[in-house]
């Protein structure tokens, strides 16, 4: 047992880093450590940046543009990610329906799709929950008719993560009413340019707009866009979301939110003396670092128990990962509510065209986004599978309750 | 002991929630909030009539002689409508200003116009360097024959951009955070010199930052004793506290029965989610919590008038640290068993949540308050 990187493994890590450093643009990284939303054009960038260097698709198989690199290396890379902080690829073509395609897809499917995810010329979004299908999202309704060579999709899609960006939407569809429910679901990959599909924005808490809702109306899908087998959807999208077994717990992202709250605590005076010289303070703030020590630790143990996993079933541990992890974020956003204090009480939206936009902050140059993070991080025990239904499943999974 | 309402404070308490019923539904407020000053001056003339406005006033200055308790009853209702108008600077802050620090003639000016709604009020305590010591004063008075002129900059002004005066704190003498030398100053919020940035807050109320460069006051202007007007301060901040537990309780309320209805309601997996027993734990224990908060938010409101400071301080923190604690663990879980609507602009519950969760950041978090009420010693346990 070793618990430290190899050589080797030290040498990849600068390499990444020394990348990352030399060719995100500093709009970019200086947006995502103030805490402010990125444009679509920002991901995009980046993404192609990425995939030049060839680390777009850094978890697919080699043979489809991937690395090769060990699950050790894809950790790495995602904490490097993350405490640059730059941009994740888009996870919905990236760790999501690029996989389920090369694991299940048609070799048309492959050749055409996953070159374009690769270099995000397709945005794609996740149309799995329905409004009666959250939790329970087996239940889901919305109906696909086979028709000829096509078929009719009907029904509503809700909580669609930025389908407003979207040309593609992979949907979990009913196509066997009459079977058991898990067994009567398909697995669709939708061109969101069809007529009778409408978006509409759903404005969260702290008044952004990164959900929606996706309607479909007589909406007319070629059986070609069918991934795998009919009414075996369930089975792919188990397959999906049980595949994101590192990063989940977004570790370098709460590494780089507390170095941030540590620099901004620095700034912040609470009376004689900087707040972070507060003793109370501090040893809040410890408490967290401890949290994430071990967690970063209990994630390690999992990527580096991965190289014995012959399977691909889905790994319960990963749930361990995303409660602690989502817990973790959250922590660090009320830490930077109690830094700003009295200033995060003014609201200042961000403005779409940032550059024009001069009028002098409210308080602290950096307080616009931290009451508005610590609102909109609610979401982190919610999306995903509910923190609750991820202890549902280790309770059954794990412990065998 | 009794911890019954009085029958006029009953009949008070019926009013309020058939007003807050009729007039305060979740798309009235998002009308109100769209007038140009983000609140319904016609429903503060309905809040004047239906005796709001005076009731914490002496009758002699014009008010009905209500006590913390009235004030009590309607910031409760005040948390449960989300009400917008600025009862909270006007009437509980500015109000209080008036009440422990306006010589009788001052009150006999003001108070009618505060009850009749013509006076809006809004305190400038707060500065870029202060967090929350009310102590901690940078703003200028200096003396100018008999009047003063004031410099400095205030900010997070509460209601500061409708206000027709302000009332503003000021240093006359001392280093930046000496308990001496502070003075409190009522301000022509249209005097020459002043000039104010009004802005949204997260919570769908109003603030301001607010300048004062060169500002012009009569002699007449000194609220309490120029130069000793920190405990004038700290009295009124309590009595706010004490309201905001109590606004903070009455929205907390609304948080626990909309989750209590949602989990009746919503299904997932063929039966009502309530049926889970987490969920039903979960659900005590944001009542608990929202009990705990209640107590103290009566308990505060006991010890408002208290004329031993060092006791009254120690119950308002104590009181302010349970309900930021409470308002914190009533909101985060009230979003969670919500699921993605709970996150949604187009529901309620995110509202409530925003408001306690600013509530907190206003006079002292609970973690501030913790500090302060450790440092002077703990709790007054009860005798
Ligand atoms: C910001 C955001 C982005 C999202 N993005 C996407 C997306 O891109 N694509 C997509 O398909 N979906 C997305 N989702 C949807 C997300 O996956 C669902 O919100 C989530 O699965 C919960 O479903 P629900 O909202 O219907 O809540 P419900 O399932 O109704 O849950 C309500 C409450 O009941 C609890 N509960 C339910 N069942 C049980 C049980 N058996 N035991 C104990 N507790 C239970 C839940 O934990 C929760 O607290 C997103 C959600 C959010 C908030």
């Amino acid at each position: 047992m070793d618990l430290r990187f190899t050589p080797e493994e030290l040498a990849f890590r600068d390499e990444v880093r020394t990348f990352f450093h030399e060719n995100l643009p500093e709009s970019i990284r200086t947006k995502l450590v103030e805490g402010k939303k990125l444009a679509k054009d920002d991901i995009v960038t980046w993404q192609r940046i990425l995939n030049k260097k060839g680390w777009a698709v850094a978890n697919w198989p080699v043979e489809w543009g991937g690395t090769g690199w060990t699950p050790v290396q894809q950790y790495i890379f995602q904490e490097e990610l993350q405490l640059t902080p730059a941009p994740q690829p888009l996870g919905f073509g990236v760790t999501m329906v690029g996989p389920v395609m090369i694991a299940f897809g048609s070799e048309t499917q492959k050749k055409h799709f996953l070159p374009r995810i690769a270099n995000l010329e397709d945005w794609w979004c996740q149309g799995f929950s329905e409004p009666g299908s959250g939790s329970d999202l087996a239940s889901l309704r919305t109906a696909a008719k086979r028709d000829g060579d096509h078929y009719i999709v009907n029904g509503q899609k809700t909580w669609t993560t930025l389908a407003q960006h979207a040309d593609w939407i992979f949907c979990l569809v009913r196509t066997d009413p009459q079977a058991k429910k898990q067994e009567g679901i398909s697995f669709l990959l939708i061109d969101m340019k069809t007529p009778g599909i409408t978006v509409r924005p759903i404005i969260t808490i702290e008044g952004g707009h990164e959900v929606n809702e996706v309607f479909f109306d007589d909406v007319n899908v070629p059986v070609e866009n069918l991934v795998g087998q009919e009414n075996k959807g369930w089975d792919y999208a188990k397959y999906l979301l049980g595949r994101e077994r590192t990063g989940i717990a977004r570790v370098g992202l709460s590494k780089e939110r507390i170095r941030r709250i540590k620099e901004l605590a620095a700034l912040e005076r609470d009376g004689e003396r900087p707040l972070i010289e507060d003793e109370r303070f501090r040893e809040k703030l410890a408490a967290v670092e401890v949290e994430l020590k071990a967690l970063e630790m209990t994630q390690l143990r999992v990527v580096a128990a991965e190289r014995h996993r012959t399977d691909n079933r889905p790994d319960p541990a990963s749930s361990i990962l995303k409660i602690k992890g989502s817990e973790i974020q959250q922590a660090t956003t009320e830490l930077l509510m109690e830094v700003v204090g009295p200033y995060a009480l003014p609201y200042q939206p961000e403005r779409e065209d940032d550059d024009r936009w001069n009028e002098p902050p409210i308080g602290p140059e950096w307080a616009g986004p931290i009451a508005p993070t610590y609102f909109n991080w609610r979401k982190t025990t919610i999306y995903g599978g509910t923190n609750e239904i991820q202890k549902n499943i280790v309770a059954k999974a794990i412990l065998g309750l | 002991m009794d911890f019954d309402l009085s029958e006029e404070q009953r009949l008070l308490k019926d009013s309020l929630d058939r007003l807050i019923g009729d007039r305060y539904a979740f798309e009235q407020r998002k009308a109100y909030a769209q007038n140009a000053e983000g609140w319904s001056r016609e429903l503060w003339r309905q809040y004047a009539e239906l005796g709001l406005l005076g009731l914490p006033f002496a009758e002699a200055d014009g008010g009905s002689g209500g006590g913390p308790v009235e004030t009590m009853l309607v910031m409760e209702a005040i948390g449960r409508g989300l009400v917008l108008e600025p009862y909270f600077a006007t009437v509980v802050l500015g109000g209080g200003f008036l009440r422990h620090g306006g010589n009788a003639e001052l009150r006999r000016e003001v108070v009618p116009k505060i009850a009749d709604g013509s006076l809006i009020l809004a305190f400038g305590q707060t500065e870029r360097n202060s967090r929350w010591n009310l102590a901690d004063v940078m703003t200028r008075a200096r003396r100018d024959g008999s009047g003063w002129v004031l410099d400095g900059e205030k900010g997070v002004v509460l209601y500061g951009d409708s206000a027709g005066k302000l009332i503003v704190t000021a240093r006359l003498g001392g280093g930046q955070r000496d308990r001496e030398g502070i003075g409190v100053f009522l301000v022509d919020a249209a005097a020459p010199g002043i000039s104010r940035r009004g802005y949204p807050t997260q919570d769908g109320l109003r603030a301001a930052e607010v300048t004062l460069a060169g500002v012009r006051v009569g002699a007449d202007a000194v609220l309490g004793e120029p130069g000793a007007g920190l405990p004038l301060v700290e009295r009124v901040v309590d009595e706010g506290v004490a309201a905001l537990c109590a606004e903070a309780v009455g929205a907390m309320a609304i948080m626990h029965e909309l989750t209590v209805e949602y989990l009746k309601t919503r299904r997932q997996f063929g039966r009502e989610i309530g049926s889970f027993q987490v969920l039903q734990h979960r659900a005590v224990d944001m009542l608990i919590a929202l009990e705990q908060a209640r107590s103290m938010a009566m308990y505060a409101t006991m010890m408002a008038a208290e004329e031993n400071a060092t006791e009254r301080r120690d119950a308002i923190s104590a009181a302010k640290i349970q309900i930021g604690r409470s308002g914190k663990f009533v909101g985060q879980q009230a979003i969670q068993l919500h699921g993605g609507i709970g996150m949604t602009m187009e529901y309620k519950v995110g509202h409530y949540f925003k408001r306690v969760t600013m509530i907190d950041t206003i006079f002292g978090d609970a973690d501030y308050h913790l500090r302060a009420l450790a440092r002077r010693g703990g709790s007054p346990i009860a005798t």
